[in-house]
């Protein structure tokens, strides 16, 4: 029997979800089930003078309509102190979308009418829709309470690097502006809460039930026990979904009043103003290096945009951007501060990477602008600068940052395998001066990224009671398995990885003998949830344990049984049999009846075969990566094409091929579509611009190109698989290789950088905008070149607060 | 998103269809792919009280071709021109241009009918009539009436179809092996044109040119057609595409860069339909 | 305003009064409890509701269910079963096609209705087939795997073609 480790197995999961069976939250019908709809603000920043709820509530199947002043004494989402966020907007309203009232009614099409029924009368107040303009002097704090819409200056290190930046041969200034995005999982959020007698129960889209059930027990006085969160199919969750919503808490408490059960799903238009957004920060770098590009120096100066309500964990978000600032080089010193800003807008929180996307795409556009300043190829800037193999475990100058082990020079060379670059280059270098084909550029990104959430200490910070995980394995009388795992996966795969770990710990128990359960706190033991890219790294181990435990007590039986020593005890998953004792065996399922038959037992065993354990990891892990991006840019267009893109990555022991695939393509696709298409965009009022899947830019099948996708492996020694995670490699390698190929294949312009998207219409304009007399570090398309009103029109030349200068 | 209440009444004749519209007042829409309608109504951008199916009307499903005029019931489906061998044979670039509409599914309910009478400027095909001469069939109480592609589209989302007409057929002359050219720029396959260029060759040499996204109208690059029929080259009558226009500016593009794009995409159209 | 209302849906004949308003998707997911049809937006951008209507795939939330009185309709739950997979869903199956499975049903429908248009679409053919379906998890390049690994093992499948048959001797499509 082979290692399922490894092996590229079809999975469980997908024959219930291939024929329409699987049941995701919107799916669920209860007896006597009501819905419930938001009348949400349609001003970003209002006094609210009244709510005229008169129409509404007499309309047919309307059962009521509740604004803040009905539900005095519901509980607040809790967030970071002093600014936790109200259900429901009392007398002010702070964004585009912000629920000012519920109905709730016999059916949906009732509580969309009802809910438009609804009248609000506002007072519109000043809308500060970017952080230019909440950071302003003057401007009026958005969050009650706060002294000013800085709700958290952190400085990360006591040095500010000036004298080691001074002392620097050369010296460049960088502005990133990592844009908004909108998280888009195809099933918007939703929920179904049934309060009933014995307690509550939430069937809800999240990615994480264990958490939410114990912010519901907080909210509403009622212990764990009689609360029960259930993550059914999930569809989709990238980040967002693990964000604490207040239609969970609206859903329960109207159950509670109306004794009947509460439905509520959002519609992709409410989803695209109510779901968490992510990124959304603007950094101000600046970087000391020598005549060989060798890094002395990095100063990295973040604004966060929390939106109107900041979040628990978005809020914190830069703290990880910051920690991996450096990314796979050595750096002597860095100097790493951020601010986190409230504006008029949808709150900010996780999406695939959460933080270190933002770090990974400003260092490697670092590396690429040296390169560029000092005209040296970027591949030897990056080289001469690599952390080596025998330096690793590294510890970074971030206490508790330690890199695990990674091979940062070969993962390039690796790759470099994979693409002939010089010819590729010379190809690029011969476009420029050949108007009749496109133009073409090649990016590189060679990226170290955070995985495997945990451990506690770090995982506490963003509100989690612990960074472990949980498992347990229940081997059934006839030799089957059932594990429970306390992550709650949403397109990950658990169920046929977690079954691939325990069938070879379980030696090689075959995998249609195992099911795999999860996302329901009534069933599955205590668990954290699935985050971070945490599923194998943090999870894996924990099943692996609880595997081997019931494996050795099944050793310990069949010992007794067969009257022989354990440690001449051998499994083939189906029998065992005594080493170099032909004849000698039992089938598994004898083994496995006889736990339950205290009769039969050796003495002194405990009943039964189940083995729980929990798994704390000592550190994160760190997956990285290098890819390569070909781009072809249209000349008079100015439209991008992604030619080719070569991904290597190294996410340690790789457990299921096919789903690794899938897991670093859908990464890089949204990480592709972050460089090209994406970007939430507010106009000047804060109204939202792209509210709906026409204008919010996600990719269909011909918007990206093929990839081609490789593994390096060099197992990390922090957890006991070797695993790291790789769940948010792609979205944090890809969007900078595309960006640096795309300013490789307008270099000769005197292009330096361009901020995201790098939309046709953005690269023409920056095309044709002239450059030559730029000096070196000028970075933004210049002032008044872009229309008002669009994503690139930062005005750089104008000193903001928050502006690091030299 | 749910729509807000409304009748809906199917037509099962068009006469019946006739007697529906009169009998409703001014808020009643017709309907037949219900691909502009109904995302209106699901955003409560437009809330009809009764809404006439006419989906399922033979009379509107024409598809002949009358001496060198090709006659369109309003009825057709996108997906109708893009697989009908007789489109593709008489007006090609008519058959192309509708299998860039929108998506596969969208294709297989819109109507070539509903793009004409909702007006849209970004959609494909009422620049396309425009570039080929089309006229569009309408039927009101007073009797059936003629109306050229150019004078049909008045404004952004407005026609000169009167609420109680009921557009009939799109009369299209057949330009058979001629070449012609459709360039699509979008940023995205699935979304509207930022600009398009459609481009026929006629009988006669020359060349007929409509703008998609150039205006509140489709505009017919009557300045571009002027100078190659006073023998300018393809790039010199490109540069004359954006006159006339008065292009939008949203996410996608200001007005300068879709004057860019409409002379850029008109001299390759120009190149691909055989001009110069 | 309600409709009397017929329709065949997976080979069987339902007969339901439904409001005026009513959108297919809704009649399906709703009231036949047909819940592999799924939503995903409000602009029929995502195509997760694909179904075939008569023979070709169309998005159930862009359509009345008294629009359709009188079709014939094949949802995801009738195309195949756990245990007699289409070609589409095994391919999906073995080429690791589906994630998190919400754009799932759409995006197979999807691609049978391609398949039953175009027997052997190539790779870019088959992604500008599918670009009225978005998949927020995969990067395409599994589900065009898939919907090759279809091609070569039976295309659309049994159940789907006899779907579409009817259509065509209907005089549907």
């Amino acid at each position: 029997m082979g290692s399922m480790v490894g092996a590229s197995v079809v999975r469980k999961e997908d024959p219930a979800l291939l024929t329409g069976q699987g049941r995701f939250v919107d799916d669920i019908q209860l007896p006597g089930m009501l819905h419930m709809a938001y009348v949400r603000s349609v001003q970003a920043h209002a006094s609210v003078l009244s709510i005229d709820v008169e129409d509404a509530v007499g309309m047919p199947g309307v059962l009521g309509v509740w604004t803040a002043a009905d539900l005095e004494g519901l509980s607040p989402v809790r967030s970071a102190p002093g600014m936790d966020r109200p259900c429901l907007a009392g007398d002010t309203v702070r964004f585009v979308g912000e629920p000012v009232a519920v109905v709730v009614a016999t059916d949906r099409y009732k509580a969309a009418d009802a809910a438009g029924a609804v009248v609000v009368d506002y007072e519109p107040l000043p809308v500060l829709t970017t952080i230019e303009e909440a950071m302003a002097e003057g401007a009026a704090p958005i969050v009650p309470g706060q002294a000013s819409n800085v709700v958290m200056a952190v400085p990360l290190t006591e040095s500010d690097a000036e004298t080691e930046l001074a002392a620097a041969p050369h010296r460049t200034s960088l502005r990133i502006r990592n844009q908004r995005l909108a998280p888009v999982p195809i099933e918007p959020i939703g929920c179904v809460a049934h309060w009933e007698p014995s307690g509550l129960t939430l069937w809800a889209t999240v990615q994480a039930p264990h958490p939410v059930r114990n912010e519901l027990s907080v909210m509403f006085s009622l212990p764990n026990h009689q609360v029960r969160v259930i993550a059914p199919d999930v569809g989709g969750g990238f980040g967002a979904k693990a964000s604490f919503y207040a239609e969970y808490l609206l859903t329960s408490e109207l159950s509670r009043r109306l004794h009947r059960p509460v439905k509520y799903i959002e519609t992709r238009s409410e989803s695209l103003v109510s779901m968490t957004h992510g990124r959304a920060q603007v950094q101000d770098i600046e970087v000391g290096y020598d005549d060989d590009g060798k890094l002395l120096a990095l100063r990295v100066a973040i604004v966060q945009d929390c939106g109107a309500w900041p979040d628990a964990t978005g809020s914190g978000l830069p703290t990880l951007t910051l920690f991996m600032s450096g990314g796979c080089y050595k750096i002597p010193v860095i100097a790493a501060s951020f601010r986190s800003v409230a504006t008029n807008t949808t709150p900010v929180a996780a999406y695939r990477g959460a933080g270190r996307p933002e770090a990974a795409y400003l260092i490697e556009r670092v590396v690429d602008v040296v390169a560029d300043e000092l005209g040296i190829d970027s591949l030897d800037v990056r080289r001469r600068n690599f952390i080596q193999r025998e330096e690793m475990p590294y510890p970074t100058q971030f206490p508790g940052i330690v890199y695990d082990e990674g091979d940062y020079p070969a993962l390039l060379e690796d790759l470099l395998g994979k693409i002939d670059y010089p010819a590729l280059r010379a190809e690029a270098e011969s476009r420029r001066t050949d108007p009749d084909k496109p133009l073409m550029g090649i990016g590189f990104s060679t990226f170290v990224e955070m995985g495997g959430f945990g451990p506690t200490p770090m995982f506490e910070q963003f509100g989690y009671i612990g960074g472990w995980e949980s498992s347990t394995v229940r081997m059934n009388p006839d030799g089957s398995v059932v594990i429970s795992v306390g992550t709650s996966p949403h397109g990950q795969g658990h169920e046929t990885a977690f079954a691939q770990i325990a069938s070879d710990a379980l030696g090689g128990v075959p995998m249609d003998r195992i099911t795999v359960l999860h996302g329901d706190t009534g069933t599955v033991q205590e668990g954290i949830g699935t985050m971070g890219s945490r599923g194998i790294p943090v999870c894996g181990p924990a099943v692996q344990k609880s595997a081997d435990g019931v494996r050795q007590k099944l050793v310990k039986i069949a010992a007794h049984l067969l009257e022989a020593d354990e440690a001449d005890i051998e499994s083939d998953g189906e029998t065992f049999s005594v080493k170099g004792t032909p004849g000698s065996s039992i089938p598994l399922s004898e083994v496995a009846m006889t736990a339950y038959k205290p009769q039969r037992l050796p003495e002194g065993m405990d009943l039964g075969l189940q083995v729980m354990e929990y798994y704390e990891p000592t550190n994160l892990s760190y997956p990285s990566g290098a890819h390569a991006c070909v781009v072809e840019i249209d000349r008079a267009t100015g439209a991008v094409d992604v030619k080719r893109y070569v991904a290597v990555d190294d996410c340690g022991t790789v457990i299921n091929p096919l789903n690794a695939r899938g897991q670093v393509e859908g990464g890089l696709a949204q990480g592709i579509a972050q460089a090209l298409l994406e970007e939430v965009v507010y106009a000047a009022d804060g109204q939202p611009v792209t509210s709906s899947l026409i204008d919010y830019q996600i990719p269909s099948a011909p918007d990206l190109p093929a990839m081609e996708t490789h593994h390096f492996v060099v197992k990390s020694s922090f957890n006991p698989l070797g695993a790291k995670g790789l769940g948010e490699s792609g979205a944090t390698g890809a969007p900078q290789a595309v960006t640096n190929a795309v300013i490789d294949a307008l270099s000769h312009l005197g292009i330096r950088d361009l901020d995201m998207p790098l939309t046709p219409f953005k690269v023409w304009t920056a095309m044709r905008t002239p450059r030559a007399a730029e000096p070196a570090g000028s970075t933004e398309l210049a002032p008044g070149q872009v229309p008002d009103g669009l994503p690139t029109s930062d005005d750089d030349s104008t000193d903001t607060p928050w502006k690091v200068t030299p | 998103m749910i729509p807000a209440g409304f009748d809906y009444l199917r037509a099962t004749s068009l006469e019946h269809a006739a007697q529906l519209l009169a009998s409703h007042d001014d808020d009643t829409k017709l309907m037949a792919g219900g691909h502009s309608l109904i995302p209106l109504m699901k955003f409560r951008l437009a809330a009809p009280t009764a809404v006439i199916d006419i989906s399922g009307l033979a009379e509107l499903r024409t598809l002949e071709l009358e001496g060198d005029m090709l006659r369109l019931g309003a009825g057709l489906r996108y997906r109708d021109l893009e697989f009908s061998d007789l489109v593709r044979d008489q007006l090609p670039l008519l058959a192309y241009a509708s299998s860039t509409v929108g998506d596969r599914q969208v294709r297989a309910r819109g109507t070539i009918g509903g793009a004409v009478v909702h007006g849209d400027p970004a959609a494909d095909l009422p620049a396309v009539l425009v570039a080929l001469d089309a006229t569009v069939v309408l039927r009101g109480p007073a009797g059936d009436r003629e109306v050229t592609a150019v004078d049909f589209f008045l404004d952004f989302w407005q026609t000169a179809a009167e609420p109680d007409e009921i557009l009939l057929e799109v009369r299209v002359p057949a330009q058979p092996g001629r070449a012609w050219s459709y360039q699509k720029f979008h940023q995205r396959s699935q979304d509207w044109a930022v600009v398009g260029v459609a481009a026929q060759q006629r009988a006669d040499g020359s060349h007929t040119l409509g703008l998609v996204n150039m205006g509140p109208v489709p505009v017919r690059a009557r300045a571009v057609e002027q100078a190659l029929a006073d023998g300018a080259g393809i790039a010199a009558a490109a540069e004359h595409a954006a006159e006339g226009t008065s292009a939008p500016t949203d996410l996608r593009a200001d007005g300068e860069y879709r004057e860019h794009l409409a002379r850029v995409l008109t001299a390759k159209a120009l190149s691909e339909a055989g001009a110069g | 305003m309600k409709h009397d209302v017929s329709l065949r849906v997976n080979g069987t004949t339902t007969d339901d009064t439904v409001e005026s308003r009513q959108l297919l998707v809704h009649y399906l997911r709703d009231t036949l409890g047909l819940t592999g049809t799924h939503v995903g937006c409000d602009s029929s951008n995502c195509g997760a509701c694909t179904v075939l209507l008569d023979g070709v795939a169309v998005k159930s939330c862009t359509v009345l269910t008294a629009a359709a009185d009188g079709a014939e309709v094949l949802t995801i739950e009738g195309l195949g079963s756990t245990e007699d997979l289409s070609p589409v869903q095994q391919g999906f199956r073995q080429c690791h096609g589906l994630q998190c499975g919400y754009c799932t049903p759409g995006m197979v429908v999807s691609a049978t209705g391609l398949l039953l248009d175009q027997p052997s679409p190539d790779g870019q053919q088959i992604r500008e087939g599918l670009e009225g379906n978005l998949c927020r998890c995969t990067g395409y390049q599994m589900i065009v795997e898939s919907v090759q690994w279809a091609i070569e093992n039976g295309g659309p499948g049994a159940a789907a073609r006899a779907h579409a048959d009817r259509a065509v001797q209907a005089g549907k499509r």
